[in-house]
């Protein structure tokens, strides 16, 4: 049964020249204890239909849907109070910018705290007991330390720690990471997709996984769905996508790979399709 | 053959200014780096952040003067400690950066851009600039059209098109390139780097090429030096290298690298549909 189920999902927003659809009929689903990656490269809209599941566009969007569930639930129909359940409780999110995502002004501790006291309703004592748990679950060294660290007195890949203990802390059933990865070295991208993985797997939760790369994509997913202009071009599990990718565009962002270029040249994706071509 | 660039035993610190609470103090960037590019060679620079590879690609291009050892651009001791490089050392060295964004000045039309160096550096006539700099652009794959418009007119592959076209304008023999792809789309990454390598042909460009990517690298590079804090921990060709890397770093690298390869993931896929299997019969 799907946790996430999105049917003909469009955003549009409003500009100075006129309206702009950023996703044009998308349909998500995802099930619970899987791990959908969303590939597309920048304007694919791959991060906008997720924004719009997690309400945090800005108002100059207009999002519309048939169906936008979660766990059979009506996100389209439900009020503000009843969506704030779900929304960083049940459906929690994490970002590209691990560093900017984190409040400067506040310590770790008090940030994952914050969320625990008001989702969970914990005591403070508890929640502190909590957070080192969930510090070390995520595997921050020296935890209690931490805790008092502030956002700048820590690498990127440890803010990516917290992030993520802050979005497991009420221990969602999905789980959306927006290029988790990206701002970071690839053996600490290493680190953070396998405790990503590791997570999942402990958890059961449904994790949706947004990334251009397609290396991530090959090491986490187990179905993918792929975008371009806001249109979804292809859906397949992983194995069947690199190995028999059926639309033009992901044979094209597949040769784009450097690791299989066939001699001097790299196959652009001009080479394999032009737009406007039918999908 | 006289290499294009070498350098011997560079080193660079930087000073960390004291606080009230801290006292200042040096950090070696670089400790002591030796490598050589010949003509018409890519030296791919490769280490994560806070290694010390922007800094040494800085020394390269003469931006930033190195605090010891020896730069030679085609076999003459390059020192800009002691004076200012002169205008055909400056001609001879380029540099295009990894954010086409930030490094094309927004209210300068790109035919601007294109023979600024050319104003400053040469006595030709605005005529004869002109026509070099629409030659420039058409062999970087753009259109003598694009002459009159500004950067924001651009997608980001095409302004790292007009900073790599900008950066030959002075026929130079060495491009340093920091990280020249990090920022565009996959699709885009693959038309630049063919340019690149295009324009090396044609020009027998020597390229020394920053980059964090071990896939763009192995396209790309001719040498790999990979560097570690400040050390070069492994040099050597690129078939050296990616067939048996010596250095623990450099093998902590390559297992790090995601891999897209069939086999590897159907392996994968399978490991994971046995661990379901196993959760489920618990």
């Amino acid at each position: 049964m799907p946790v996430l189920t999105i049917r003909n999902l469009t955003v549009r927003f409003a500009t100075a020249t006129g309206s702009f659809t950023a996703v044009d009929g998308i349909d998500v689903s995802v099930d619970k204890g899987e791990v959908l990656a969303i590939v597309g490269e920048s304007g694919s809209g791959k991060s906008v239909a997720m924004l719009a599941v997690m309400g945090l566009l800005p108002d100059t969007a207009t999002v519309t849907a048939d169906e936008m569930s979660y766990d059979g639930r009506d996100l389209l129909r439900m009020t503000e109070r009843e969506r704030r359940t779900l929304i960083g409780r049940q459906i929690t999110m994490i970002f590209q910018e691990p560093v900017a995502s984190l409040n400067p002004s506040f310590t770790a501790g008090f940030q994952i705290e914050e969320v625990l006291r008001l989702n969970l309703g914990l005591s403070r004592r508890a929640a502190h007991q909590r957070a080192i748990e969930l510090f070390t679950g995520v595997g921050i060294p020296d935890p209690e330390e931490k805790l008092r660290a502030y956002p700048h007195q820590m690498s990127g890949g440890q803010c990516q720690r917290v992030m993520i203990a802050i979005a497991i802390a009420s221990n969602p059933r999905l789980l959306i990471a927006d290029e988790p990865t990206t701002a970071l070295d690839v053996t600490i991208q290493k680190q953070i997709l396998d405790l990503l993985m590791k997570l999942q797997a402990d958890y059961g939760m449904a994790l949706i996984l947004i990334t251009h790369d397609m290396g991530v994509v090959a090491e986490t997913a187990d179905r993918v769905q792929v975008q371009y202009k806001g249109k979804k071009m292809e859906e397949a599990d992983v194995l069947t996508l690199f190995e028999n990718p059926s639309h033009p565009y992901t044979r094209a962002l597949l040769s784009a790979l450097p690791e299989n270029a066939s001699g001097d040249r790299l196959p652009t994706v001009s080479d394999y399709f032009t737009e406007g071509a039918a999908p | 053959m006289t290499p294009v660039v070498e350098g011997r035993a560079i080193t660079r610190d930087y000073h960390v200014p004291g606080s009230l609470f801290a006292r200042s103090r040096e950090v070696r960037a670089l400790k002591g780096i030796d490598f050589r590019v010949d003509k018409g060679k890519t030296l791919a620079i490769v280490g994560e952040s806070g290694s010390g590879k922007s800094t040494l690609a800085r020394i390269v291009a003469l931006i930033d003067a190195p605090t010891g050892g020896e730069l030679l651009i085609e076999g003459s001791v390059v020192d800009i400690r002691r004076g200012r490089p002169t205008t055909e050392m400056r001609a001879k060295v380029q540099m295009v950066f990894q954010n086409p964004y930030g490094s094309l000045n927004p209210r300068q039309k790109v035919g601007d851009v294109l023979m600024e160096p050319l104003v400053i550096n040469t006595g030709l006539s605005a005529a004869e600039r002109r026509e070099r700099a629409e030659a420039m652009l058409r062999k970087v794959g753009l259109q003598p059209e694009h002459f009159g418009r500004y950067p924001h007119m651009f997608s980001g592959g095409q302004r790292q098109r007009i900073a790599i076209a900008r950066a030959l304008m002075l026929n130079p023999s060495l491009l340093v390139l920091d990280e020249p792809v990090s920022a565009l789309d996959l699709s885009v990454q693959a038309q630049v780097l063919n340019l690149l390598r295009d324009l090396q042909d044609e020009f027998d460009l020597t390229y020394v090429f920053v980059s964090h990517d071990l896939s763009v690298v192995r396209y790309i590079a001719d040498e790999v030096m990979v560097i570690s804090k400040g050390e070069a921990v492994e040099q050597g060709t690129r078939e050296a290298v990616f067939a048996n890397p010596t250095h623990p770093y450099t093998r902590q690298l390559f297992a790090a690298t995601p891999v897209t390869s069939v086999a590897a993931i159907r392996a994968r896929v399978a490991q994971r549909n046995a661990l379901r299997a196993a959760q489920g019969a618990r």
